[in-house]
């Protein structure tokens, strides 16, 4: 039906180049002797070396981890849990409740860091509760997480086979048993594919974070953007470099764990 | 148009009453839907309900309520009219949409050389669309400063094109603010273009070469129409997040390009007036309410299931 011609392959090649130069240059400027960016003056792997000597760097990147780590464990259980129970369950005002699981999806995020920040500053003005720093990060995190695993969870459960559960009911299990030793297992790769997606928007989140943290919780995306805004410096390249690592070879796994299983009708 | 539900009903192999459907979803979806709804559903009606209210002298928050914050958005400034902030508005508008019409444009040929290529290719061409979206926002935006500041060879290049003066940067500007959302957004699009290329019946298209249309017409007639659902999702997967972008235009972009993301970041920043930046934090939500209507809307005529 079509044939791809030259001029579409070199619009297509240019493209990609594109969306791919700036993952390059950082790369290549990771490496780059030039102390203040410029132009190439060979090649070093000094800036990594001063990536390992700055405490500022390395508790941050601390920081962004446990962040991460917690804020995943959190949104897996309770996204796992809403996808399975929405559906499965009715329950009054379903619908309006399934539409709201999107706000946080298609919300601006500063609009969400905004109205979260405010949320948290008015409540420890009389409650006591809250004050900004890790933990409002990792509640904040969370929040957006959530149904990220839901849909992720949710799509799994849509193309699963209902005769599975029929059966081990038929067999007597109760319904503990059941979503314990079969749905979840059937269930799993989704689960995890879910986890390592929320784990990735935790590690990329900035403006989250920016507006949620406080002193002392600095994270990896917001020692980035302070250092941007006092100039390009080559060891926050060696930084980027190695986080974009992360996130591509992260990606890729997440990508293949959840690829076999799936079949052609699915999303 | 209600069905009226059977009191028990069988749930994959288990009896339930309605009520028992009730106690498992509170004990399933039941702390998900507490959790969204304490720390995102309260807070963003506390911004509703704070977008009302007056800027303490120290920045605090204080009764009476009030529509300056609004009027004060819409240009009802002390001395008279003040420009600043219908221009705010009006720029992301322009900014977000003149965003996503690059994008769309560049998203086009990009999805018919996906869907173009031989089955083993196309997962490869489309993950290699994905990889990029994957990394930090951040840093493809700084990137650009790099790619884009004044001995770079994308400038020299432009120098040599005559399409920049000798010496002068090409960012800050609205360029680099153009160039920072294309490289963001362009996934967001070519993904259900994509989709739409992947279902496309060229035999419609065909057919209408048969009976004399020129290319130009095949395309409009034939062709577009069957890609506008696609598109009418893509662009709002584009245009609701480049209107309230912050990053890029704070990074790329100078004083000529602050768009609602930066003006709200003023206000919760340095400016320290919270129920003005949640006015403009509530406008910039209505924004894509509305957009999300639209969508429901267009995909409802369709009688498609949605975009989500």
């Amino acid at each position: 039906m079509k044939r791809v011609g030259l001029p579409l392959w070199i619009v297509s090649a240019l493209l990609y180049a594109f969306l791919y130069a700036p993952i390059v240059v950082v790369i290549v400027f990771s490496f780059n002797a030039a102390r203040y960016g410029g132009p190439w003056q060979g090649f070093t792997t000094k800036w990594y070396g001063v990536l390992l000597d700055s405490p500022e760097k390395l508790l941050a990147a601390k920081n962004t981890f446990i962040l991460a780590f917690t804020s995943t464990m959190i949104a897996t259980i309770l996204g796992t849990l809403l996808g399975y129970g929405l559906s499965r369950y009715d329950f009054p005002g379903k619908k309006l409740f399934s539409w709201l699981m999107y706000i946080p999806v298609v919300i601006p995020d500063i609009v969400m860091a905004v109205a979260m920040l405010m949320f948290y500053a008015l409540v420890r003005d009389s409650l006591g509760l809250f004050p900004l720093g890790m933990m409002t990060m990792v509640l904040s995190h969370v929040t957006f997480q959530i149904p990220f695993v839901a849909i992720v969870v949710r799509s799994r459960m849509v193309g699963m086979d209902p005769a599975i559960e029929e059966a081990a009911h038929d067999l007597g299990a109760t319904s503990l048993q059941t979503f314990w030793y079969v749905t979840l297992p059937l269930l799993l790769p989704a689960v995890v594919a879910g986890a390592m997606l929320a784990f990735t928007l935790s590690l990329d989140d900035f403006v989250v974070s920016f507006f949620t943290t406080g002193p002392g919780a600095t994270t990896l995306p917001i020692l980035i953007y302070s250092s941007v805004k006092r100039g390009i410096t080559p060891d926050i390249n060696a930084l980027s470099t190695l986080i974009v690592l992360v996130s591509v070879v992260g990606t890729i796994v997440a990508t293949l764990l959840q690829r076999p299983r799936r079949t052609q009708g699915e999303r | 148009m209600k069905k009226a539900q059977p009191t028990r009903a069988i749930r994959y192999g288990e009896l339930l009453t309605r009520g028992g459907q009730r106690l498992r979803s509170a004990m399933t979806s039941g702390w998900g839907i507490a959790w969204v709804t304490l720390f995102l559903l309260v807070p963003l009606l506390g911004i509703a309900w704070i977008s009302f209210m007056t800027r303490g002298t120290y920045g605090e928050i204080q009764w009476p309520a009030t529509f300056a914050n609004y009027q004060r958005l819409l240009g009802f400034g002390v001395l008279g009219f003040d420009s600043q902030y219908p221009t705010i508005i009006l720029r992301s508008l322009v900014l977000g949409g003149g965003a996503t019409l690059v994008c769309l444009i560049a998203a086009l040929p990009l999805s018919f050389f996906i869907a173009g290529q031989p089955e083993g290719r196309k997962q490869i061409a489309l993950t290699l669309v994905v990889i990029p979206f994957w990394t930090n926002l951040l840093i493809r935006t700084y990137a650009w400063q790099i790619l884009l500041g004044q001995d770079s060879v994308l400038a020299r290049l432009a120098v040599g094109l005559g399409l920049a003066e000798v010496g002068r940067p090409l960012y800050p500007s609205a360029f680099a603010v153009y160039i920072g959302m294309l490289c963001a957004y362009l996934p967001f699009l070519v993904l259900p273009l994509y989709t739409a290329v992947e279902k496309l019946d060229w035999s419609i298209a065909e057919a209408a070469a048969d009976l004399g249309a020129n290319r130009v017409q095949v395309f409009r007639h034939a062709i577009l129409p069957q890609l506008l659902p696609g598109m009418v999702a893509g662009i709002l997967l584009v245009f609701i997040p480049a209107i309230g972008q912050f990053v890029i235009p704070d990074l790329l972009g100078g004083a000529k390009t602050v768009m609602l993301g930066n003006a709200i970041q003023q206000q919760f920043g340095p400016s320290r007036d919270w129920p003005f930046g949640s006015a403009i934090a509530f406008v910039g939500m209505a924004v894509v309410m509305l957009g999300l209507w639209i969508n429901t809307r267009v995909t409802a005529a369709k009688g498609e299931e949605g975009m989500l």
